[in-house]
């Protein structure tokens, strides 16, 4: 199928693309920047009760006594409740089931134990925040320490267990791949090893989590107002921790302040507010603070890991082995133990590797859970892969950018299999790399670095050629459903609603799906209404997240439309007294001859139904539930040039280009952001950011003081470009763009440093790469 | 033990007794129903919460409502004119400067002191204008971007 063809109706010519491939300016944006949107903290329902946690300040400890008996007598304080009170709401949930994993059973406040610094302990709930906040000094919680478990290898080798009854602190091992990986590395010319570092992340949402609950008693309903990516799987969840039916239970998410991940989970203090709401029948409110946010949100990435890549003399890669520790923290939540699988999938990166396996030992720590986080397993995995490639090159002495380039599928080579069981749908990895390296110059480039050594300057030039794994996914490699949903309406006024069962937050989709409803419709881009996020509204749904709500929810939207439209023309036929087959349909109007009727009219007709055909339903809308047969793998090039100041080891970016390949685009702009603001989140891990739990299991950067995030002044002017590869996988030929920048440009950035320190013979750093690091190679050297 | 203070929001006059130690960004938030300033961290690192106060863009998380007596404050609510949005917003969507939209209004108040007290910033002026304020989605880029546009069409 050529482009034309799959943007084409199947009733008609083809239509006209006036917003799809266009910079078209938000529609979600006017509210946003007058500051009339609503956020949770901003919907205001009277007789609001407020909501504390007291948290565990140990890492692991037996809680000896919990008083309370203070808080309770506290002017305001309307109720306190403990682990003991709360047995009757069921554990938070773990989506993954592995073979052999070990559930601990994780209750929404801490029982005997805690786990964990940030562990719920107490729910203080008060007439305002600030008394809430107040009567958690007034909680008095006696613990009797124990030793933390907090270093992930020494986790897995043994050392004090965390839950006994388990036996270790091992929750599950894994071993992956296809080919005979002792063999291939065996016949290799050479071995390279190389220990790498994924170090936790925060991934610091600007709006933390936030929860408000109204139970109408009457009614016997809960409305649950979550910052979730997944509102409907929050409620399917919820219902079975709270035990109420499932058609009782509403979920909105309004406006979400960003998730990248933190979102897609299922939170016991979501629960808890919707139980109290139901004991108390008030609403009650909690918003998270940052330094819970620190303590008790999902972290993300946390392994440790061992590669091992075999090449022949002339740079073939002949097999490549990564034996990782996962750190999934004290609990499983949603995906923890999900996320090293996404890992193993994609180590054969965009190479030929006829020999792959992974060895996952994940381990429990005494430390906030692991799970997805913007790339989730997909960027531990390329930083693997590219890391060890350029390992290759340096020993070779073969540029980076050709020994990728040597070990490319080719262009024809698609859908291409590797060695980890998947099938890339398509891809282009030449052009993509060539185009990158047009760019910058790549030859004088390197013409240059030459140059400034001579000089004695340190000039590095790092590339990364990434795919990733996107639109998840089938059914079958998801926990919970790997389609997603659409209904699309044109109401009797002629304005379109389509409902999502995806739930963006922040990506624009209210902005690209309305791009594609208005051309296929050819209505107005104002006419049509995207509505997500509130399960009293919305057919069930799947969410957002995986970078999968446009080929996967947006595809659902395009064959409802496409159904809809199969029934106004049936309906545009009856009207005009013409054959359904000979109409058609262009600009939004359906014409025989010199008669015609725009679709609008169509729906009018449809909801009067006095004009419709017999065997016809009156109404004009039509639902339609997406299963993709497989993923889509975006991929590209970026290329880092850096300079290192020898006398502070500061680290300075020269240029940034990143070429990436998304599939067909809707709207550019969109898709630019997206992949400035991954690649700066990537910049964050490769140079500024990490959780560092302390040998107690202490959190150390409990505060944006302390966890540092890239900042305006830090980030060079990114120069993006495209190369576009139809994705065969659904109809729209989309891939998905949210996660490419956080998978694709890690391993340049910390590449081009290694690469302006490889004359002080440095073939590997741990991130985040800090200045103060480069500072002692630079003068440990002098 | 409550404090009375009086102040202009926006071009329009309270008076309140508030608690001390209220943050004034609680005041304006809870008291005054103006939730477009947003809480991002409550310890002044990451700007959500900016504010202009007498001419000055404030972190409103570490002031004191009282400590605004006699104030004028202007907010991200306060920013159109006669239904007309103020070029530093029209910049933000006009250059998809914003994402999720949280750290926006005070991104949007950081912004407008940079093209006050500098009508034709450099994009190194502007991202250290924009140091104080933390954003997770964009990367920055589009917003310096936004903050040329409005610095631009200022100028007209």
């Amino acid at each position: 199928m050529n482009e034309d063809q799959r943007l084409q109706t199947p009733d008609s010519g083809p239509q006209t693309s006036r917003y799809v491939g266009q910079r078209v300016k938000r529609t979600e944006d006017p509210r946003l920047i007058k500051g009339l949107a609503h956020y949770v903290d901003d919907i205001r329902l009277p007789d609001t009760l407020h909501v504390a946690f007291v948290r565990s300040v140990y890492a692991h400890a037996r809680i000896t006594s919990i008083d309370t008996s203070v808080a309770l007598k506290a002017p305001g304080v309307v109720a306190v409740y403990t682990g003991k009170d709360v047995t009757k709401i069921g554990p938070v949930p773990c989506a993954s089931a592995l073979p052999g994993l070990k559930v601990p059973d994780y209750r929404v406040l801490a029982q005997d134990k805690v786990y964990f610094v940030g562990h719920p302990i107490a729910a203080v709930v008060a007439r305002d925040a600030y008394t809430a906040r107040d009567a958690l000094d007034l909680v008095t919680v006696d613990y009797d320490d124990l030793p933390a478990v907090v270093d992930v290898e020494a986790a897995a080798k043994g050392g004090p267990v965390i839950y006994e009854t388990f036996g270790d602190n091992i929750a599950y091992k894994l071993t992956a791949g296809e080919g005979d990986i002792d063999s291939a590395l065996a016949a290799s010319d050479h071995v390279l090893k190389q220990r790498i570092v994924h170090q936790r992340l925060a991934p610091i949402a600007m709006e933390g989590r936030g929860v408000l609950a109204r139970y109408f008693p009457g009614e016997e309903e809960l409305t649950v107002w979550s910052s979730t990516q997944i509102p409907h799987l929050l409620r399917t969840q919820l219902a079975l921790m709270i035990g109420i039916p499932e058609n009782k239970l509403r979920v909105i998410t309004p406006e979400v302040g960003g998730g990248f991940g933190s979102k897609l989970n299922v939170y016991a203090e979501e629960a808890l507010l919707g139980w109290i709401s139901m004991q108390l029948a008030k609403p009650v409110k909690w918003i998270e603070g940052r330094r819970e946010n620190i303590q008790s949100t999902i972290h993300g990435r946390g392994q440790v890991g061992y590669v091992e890549i075999g090449c022949k003399n002339d740079g073939t890669i002949t097999g490549l082995r990564y034996d990782v520790f996962a750190d999934l923290g004290a609990y499983l939540q949603l995906l923890t133990p999900a996320i090293p699988t996404l890992t193993g999938l994609m180590l054969s990166g965009s190479y030929k590797i006829p020999a792959i396996q992974i060895n996952v030992t994940a381990c429990f720590t005494n430390k906030m859970s692991t799970d997805a986080y913007r790339g989730a397993g997909r960027p531990e995995a390329t930083y693997v892969v590219e890391r060890a490639m350029d390992l290759v090159a340096a020993k070779l002495g073969i540029d980076p950018a050709e020994v990728r380039r040597k070990n490319f599928p080719a262009a024809d080579e698609f859908p291409f299999h590797t060695a980890t069981g998947l099938d890339y749908d398509s891809g282009n990895y030449e052009a993509a790399l060539d185009k990158a390296q047009a760019i910058i110059g790549y030859a004088g480039l390197r013409e240059e670095q030459k140059k400034a050594r001579d000089e004695g300057r340190l000039l590095g030039i790092g590339i990364s050629t990434y795919v990733e794994i996107c639109a998840l996914g089938p059914s079958q490699a998801m926990p919970a459903g790997g389609w997603e949903s659409a209904t699309v309406r044109i109401e009797p006024t002629g304005k379109v609603t389509v409902l999502t069962g995806a739930s963006p937050h922040g990506q624009g989709q209210e902005t690209s799906f309305a791009q594609i409803a208005a051309d296929e419709l050819g209505v107005g881009l104002n006419d049509v209404t995207v509505i997500h996020g509130d399960t009293g509204i919305v057919q069930y749904g799947i969410g957002t997240f995986g970078s999968r709500a446009t080929a996967v929810g947006g595809t659902a939207m395009f064959i409802a439309i496409q159904k809809l439209k199969e029934k106004a023309n049936k309906i545009a036929a009856h009207i005009l007294k013409a054959d359904a087959a000979s109409l058609t349909f262009a600009n939004g109007r359906y014409s025989e001859g010199t008669s015609s009727l725009t679709i609008q009219e169509v729906a009018l007709a449809a909801h009067i139904a006095r004009e419709i055909p017999p065997d016809t339903e009156p109404g004009l809308s039509a639902t339609y539930f997406f299963e993709p047969k497989n993923f889509t793998f975006p991929f590209g090039t970026h290329i880092v040039v850096v300079e290192i100041d020898k006398e502070t080891g500061d680290i300075k970016f020269l240029r940034y280009v990143a070429v990436d390949d998304c599939g067909k685009v809707i709207n550019p702009m969109l898709v630019d952001g997206q992949l400035h603001g991954g690649i700066v989140q990537s910049m964050g891990q490769a140079l500024f950011e990490e959780i560092v739990y302390d040998d107690q299991g202490q959190l150390v950067t409990g505060s944006l003081m302390d966890y540092a995030l890239p900042r305006a002044s830090h980030i060079p002017w990114l120069e993006l470009d495209r190369t576009e590869t139809p994705s065969p996988v659904n109809p729209l030929g989309v891939k998905g763009v949210g996660e490419a920048g956080t998978i694709g440009a890690t391993p340049a950035i910390v590449g081009a440093i290694v690469d302006a320190l490889s004359p002080f013979g440095v073939k590997h750093l741990d991130m985040p790469v800090k200045p103060e690091a480069v500072w002692k190679i630079i003068n440990g050297a002098r | 033990m409550k404090k009375a203070i009086s102040l202009s929001v926006n071009g329009v006059s309270h008076q309140h007794e508030v608690e001390p130690r209220l943050l004034l960004v609680h005041y304006l938030r809870d008291v005054l129903g103006l939730t477009g300033t947003h809480i991002g961290c409550e310890t002044s690192l990451c700007g959500a919460c900016t504010i202009v106060v007498d001419g000055q863009a404030i972190k409103s998380c570490t002031m004191l409502a009282v400590q605004a007596d006699g104030a004028e404050v202007t907010t991200i609510e306060g920013l159109m004119k006669d239904g007309q949005l103020h070029p530093m917003q029209e910049g933000f969507w006009e250059r998809h400067g914003l994402q999720c939209g949280y750290c926006t209004p005070g991104m949007i108040m950081a912004a407008t002191q940079i093209i006050d007290r500098n009508a034709s910033p450099s994009r190194e002026e502007i991202r250290h204008g924009l140091e104080g304020n933390l954003c997770r989605c964009t990367g920055y880029q589009h917003i310096v971007e936004a903050v040329e546009y409005a610095a631009k069409k200022s100028a007209v």
